[in-house]
Order: C-alpha cells, then sequence, then structure tokens
C-alpha cells in the first residue's frame, strides 16, 4: 500500500502544474497556430450568405509580414530597448557595486527606496510619469521641454520602464556580490588596491554571469513593451495605436477584428521570444562556464 | 587620524550616488502626493511642487469614493483578490510540483522539468490575447476565473520551488518518517511544505506583485468595470480623462491611492523578503 502510494503521490504533486500548463499555455498557443492558419472568407449565395472559417496556409503571415506597421512598431521597441537596455543594467550594476562599498552610509533605505517602483505596476508608474511630462502639470519643466516630442518620446518611454526594473536588477546583481567570498578582497587590500579598480577589476568580472542574466531579463522585458506606451498614449498624440508589437497585435484583434492576421503575428512573436532567449540563455550558460 | 578622514572622504560619493538614485525612484510617488492634495482648477493653475493644504485632498477621495457608485474600491477590493487568491494558489501549485520533482524518481520527470524550464524563458504576457481567443469559446471571458485561472501556472515558481525543495528537505528525513509509517501525502504537507517555508514566501510575494501588476491579460479578458483590477479600472478612467480633464485628478488620486498600500505591505513584509532567493543563489 505505501509503496503504491510513493509510486502514486509524485503524479499527483505534479498534475495541477502540468494541467495548468496544457490548458493556458499549451492550448492557447495550438489554438493560435491553427487560427493563423485560417481566414474569415465570406461565403456569399442568394440567401443571404454568411462566413466561414477556411484554411488559407500561410497568408496571414505573408499578410501580416507585408504590414509597414508592424515593421515601424518593431523599430521603435527596438530603439526603447537600445536605451532601456543598457540604462537599466548599467545603473543595476553601478547601484549594485556602490551598495557593496564597505561601510557605504545609508545603504538599507536606499536600496529600498530603489527597489519599491518594483511592487508599482507598469500602468501606474506610467500615469505617474505621464502627469510629470505633461506640460500642464509638469514639476520637471514639461512647459519647457516636450516629452512628447518625435526623440523626446523614445526617452520618456524608456524611463518609465528604466525606473520599473532597475530595482529588481539590482538585487539581482547585489545578491551575486554579496556570495562572493569575502577573503578574495583581503589580498588586494592588504596590496592597497583601491576600491574603484577592485570593482572593475575583480567584481565585475565574478559577476558577469548576473549582468548577462539581468541583461535577459530586460532583453524580454522590451519585446513584452506594452503598458508603459499604451498608458501615456491618452496623454499624448506622439503615441500612435500600434506603437509597439503587442500594441500592434491588441489592435489587429480588437479594434480590425483580424483575429487570424494577430494569431498569426503573435506566433511570429512568441518564436521571437523564444529565439531571444534561447540566444541569450545559451550565452548567459557560456559566461557561467 | 588621516586615514580615517581619508576613509571618510571617499564613502561620501559612493553614498551620494545612492541618495540620488533613491531620490529618483521615490520622486514619482511624493510627486502625486502632492498632486493628489490638488483641487481640480488648482492641479493646472498652482505651482506644481507646492501642496495645498486646502480640503483638496479629502474632496478628491470623497470625488473618486463617489465616481460610479464608488466603483474604485471595487478596483481595489478586485486587484487584491486576484493577486491574493491567485499567489496563494500558484504557490501551492508550483510547492508540490517543485516538491515532486525534486524528491521523487519518475517517469516523464525530466520532460516536465524540461518544458517548465522553457516555460520560464517564454514571456507569459505574449500568451495572453490567445488565452484570450481561446477562453471566449468556453464562455470565460468576462469573468474572474477568466483572469485568475490562467495567471496560477507560475514556472518561475516551480524552478525555484524545485531548487528549494532539493536543499531544504533531506531525504532520510523523508525515509525517517516513512519508517514511523507516515504517509508520502502526509509528509509533503507536514515536512515538505514546513521546511520549503521561507522560500515558499518569496514565491507568493513575487506572484502577488506579478498578478498585481498585471495590465494586459485582465485588459483583454474582462469588459465590464465591476470586474477590473486596478490598473486596467485606472487606465479607463485616464481614457475617459482625454475627454474631460476634470476626471485627472481623480485619476492622481486613484493613482496615489492605489500606491500607498503597495509600499505598505512592501515594507510590513520586508522581514520575509529573501531577496537572496529571489534568484534561487543558496547558501
Amino acid at each position: 500500500m505505501a509503496a503504491r502510494n510513493r509510486a502514486k503521490l509524485p503524479y499527483l504533486l505534479v498534475a495541477p502544474a502540468v494541467a495548468l500548463l496544457t490548458l493556458f499555455v499549451v492550448a492557447p498557443g495550438v489554438y493560435a497556430l491553427v487560427l493563423s492558419f485560417q481566414a474569415r472568407k465570406v461565403v456569399g449565395g442568394l440567401l443571404g450568405g454568411g462566413s466561414k472559417l477556411v484554411f488559407v496556409g500561410f497568408d496571414n503571415y505573408g499578410l501580416a509580414l507585408a504590414d509597414p506597421e508592424l515593421w515601424a512598431s518593431i523599430v521603435r521597441m527596438l530603439l526603447v530597448a537600445l536605451l532601456f537596455i543598457p540604462a537599466t543594467v548599467g545603473f543595476a550594476l553601478l547601484f549594485a557595486l556602490l551598495l557593496d562599498v564597505p561601510r557605504v552610509r545609508l545603504a538599507r533605505s536606499t536600496r529600498l527606496a530603489i527597489f519599491l517602483p518594483y511592487a508599482v505596476p507598469g500602468v501606474i508608474a506610467s500615469l505617474m510619469w505621464g502627469f510629470m511630462y505633461l506640460p500642464a502639470t509638469s514639476p520637471i519643466g514639461g512647459d519647457h521641454v516636450d516629452f512628447f516630442g518625435s526623440t523626446t518620446v523614445f526617452f520618456s518611454v524608456a524611463n518609465v520602464a528604466v525606473w520599473g526594473s532597475v530595482g529588481f536588477n539590482m538585487i539581482v546583481i547585489f545578491t551575486a556580490l554579496r556570495s562572493l567570498p569575502a577573503e578574495l578582497y583581503e589580498a588586494a587590500r592588504i596590496d592597497g588596491c583601491s576600491e574603484l579598480r577592485m570593482a572593475l577589476r575583480i567584481k565585475v568580472p565574478l559577476v558577469l554571469p548576473a549582468i548577462a542574466m539581468c541583461t535577459l531579463f530586460t532583453a524580454l522585458a522590451s519585446l513584452q513593451l506594452f503598458n508603459e506606451p499604451n498608458t501615456l498614449r491618452p496623454l499624448s498624440n506622439a503615441i500612435s495605436s500600434t506603437w509597439v508589437p503587442l500594441m500592434k497585435i491588441y489592435e489587429d484583434a480588437f479594434v480590425d477584428s483580424d483575429v487570424n492576421k494577430a494569431a498569426a503575428t503573435s506566433v511570429l512573436f512568441v518564436i521571437a521570444a523564444l529565439a531571444v532567449s534561447f540566444v541569450a540563455s545559451r550565452t548567459v550558460s557560456r559566461v557561467n562556464r | 587620524m588621516t586615514v580615517s578622514v581619508n576613509s571618510g572622504r571617499i564613502r561620501l560619493l559612493p553614498t551620494a550616488a545612492l541618495v540620488l538614485g533613491a531620490i529618483y525612484c521615490v520622486v514619482p510617488t511624493l510627486w502625486i502626493l502632492i498632486a493628489a492634495t490638488k483641487s481640480k482648477t488648482d492641479l493646472f493653475s498652482t505651482a506644481t511642487y507646492l501642496p495645498s493644504f486646502g480640503a483638496g485632498i479629502w474632496q478628491n477621495i470623497v470625488d473618486l469614493s463617489t465616481y460610479q457608485g464608488g466603483i474604485f474600491w471595487q478596483w481595489m477590493l478586485n486587484s487584491f483578490g486576484y493577486a491574493l487568491i491567485g499567489g496563494v494558489v500558484a504557490s501551492l501549485v508550483s510547492a508540490a510540483c517543485g516538491y515532486g520533482i525534486a524528491l521523487y524518481e519518475f517517469r516523464g520527470r525530466k520532460v516536465v522539468f524540461n518544458v517548465i524550464l522553457a516555460c520560464v524563458l517564454l514571456p507569459q504576457i505574449v500568451l495572453a490575447i490567445p488565452q484570450y481567443l481561446l477562453l471566449s469559446n468556453v464562455g470565460l471571458t468576462d469573468s474572474y476565473l477568466g483572469v485568475l485561472l490562467p495567471q496560477l501556472f507560475n514556472p518561475y515558481g516551480i524552478y525555484l520551488c524545485r531548487i528549494y525543495a532539493a536543499s531544504s528537505v533531506p531525504q532520510s528525513l523523508l525515509e525517517a518518517g516513512r519508517i514511523d509509517g507516515a504517509s508520502e501525502w502526509k509528509l509533503f504537507h507536514t515536512v515538505g511544505l514546513r521546511l520549503m517555508g521561507p522560500g515558499l514566501i518569496t514565491v507568493f510575494l513575487l506572484q502577488f506583485i506579478a498578478i498585481w501588476n498585471n495590465f494586459l491579460l485582465p485588459f483583454v479578458m474582462v469588459n465590464s468595470d465591476s470586474k477590473f483590477p486596478l490598473t486596467v479600472g485606472l487606465y479607463s478612467l485616464l481614457r475617459h480623462g482625454a475627454a474631460e480633464a476634470s476626471l485627472y485628478s481623480l485619476v492622481i488620486t486613484g493613482t496615489l491611492l492605489s500606491v500607498l498600500p503597495v509600499i505598505a505591505l512592501f515594507l510590513s513584509l520586508q522581514r520575509y523578503w529573501r531577496l537572496d532567493l529571489v534568484t534561487g543563489a543558496l547558501k
């Protein structure tokens, strides 16, 4: 009895997770794949007529990839990513190294303050920054600087994203720094090595895996960029309804009601995300070695 | 003497840089606090950095609380409901799965774990629209369950739980329990869950915040106001505000009221945040 129980329990333990995985990851994925190969065609006839789903092969993919709005949204996403990734990882690394300086003051409270935005939803962060950018209410000179100009808007969007993610990445790098053995520094200190040299020559190379992991996190986050531009949109007409790829997919699915084209774009998007993850995680594990 | 003065001066720069970073992170919240004290007309007319000491903030809170029959508080309740229920259930599902994979040999174990690991790398948010399309076939859209169910699967949580279980639950303890006649199930919930405790709290907090912060899933899934979480509710209020500027002060007040409880929760649970556990790093 006990032996049988022992053989059964692991399956029972894993079952809920596997069921959820099947229902809410695999099934939607497969369903999107099916939809992406179909299109709603009007079937006319003398008796009214209607529409039905027919198999169209790769037509939706062709349609999606030929859409200049999709490419424009990808370029805008890349521009934001170009600001967002280095700024987030750079500041996260800087703050983590500063926190690790021996006897630095106010370390606990500043660490907490920098981590706090992590608990603020992207939408709420965008609302706060949005009102700070808005000329009528801006406390940071929005009446002199146009935060929603054709160039500045990229900085404005990236800034909200950086604000929300520096803290978490700082903690990841800081944790890695803390797990390094203290003896490592003793010898260097005795040799008269300055804190700055020690940070650049010893600490940074040793936490390279954590830095690589943060780069992967932020690269994935840039692909998913949606909340910030979508929330800032009602405040400015510099942001179009298809500003980034996810907004474009949303627009296709819910505004243009072209579910099949949206499904095709979603599938392409998932493939792109997995490709980024795969390449990046390979890089991470190579750095680890 | 000179040495200590010298090293004191050197530490000033890192401290100053950290303080600057902290200010950058705190300023938006402080400013929203100031802006929320202003009445609708003051918001656009007074100096932005000066708070109003009139009845502005109370009037704003009253206005927000009476807006559409107090729907703001319904949103607040929904957000807490989604995050709390989703966080607890997702952590239990993750704990069970992580424990099972870490401590038992069974057929399919490797496959299950590798698939889950692949899911960690798949941004869940790209699934929101396919999830909506699928759930609309079974009539689960525009329901609490439609928002809750897809967020119960947390691959990163399972990954962390596997690490915690492997490092905190010794096989020898389970063997001892077996000899004493305890059932496998009993061992899981008395020994396993207890030893994984600190890690589980971290998994719960991570998932709580992930659900609390989620926007796209409830945004596509739900269209009746009464089921919105705060993020979707405030966004819809802002959209109306674009046509009617007097709603802006409601949005600002709502933003403040939605940030405060999380910050309070965050600070009070600080003790339980095992930040070192977030990355799965274990001593």
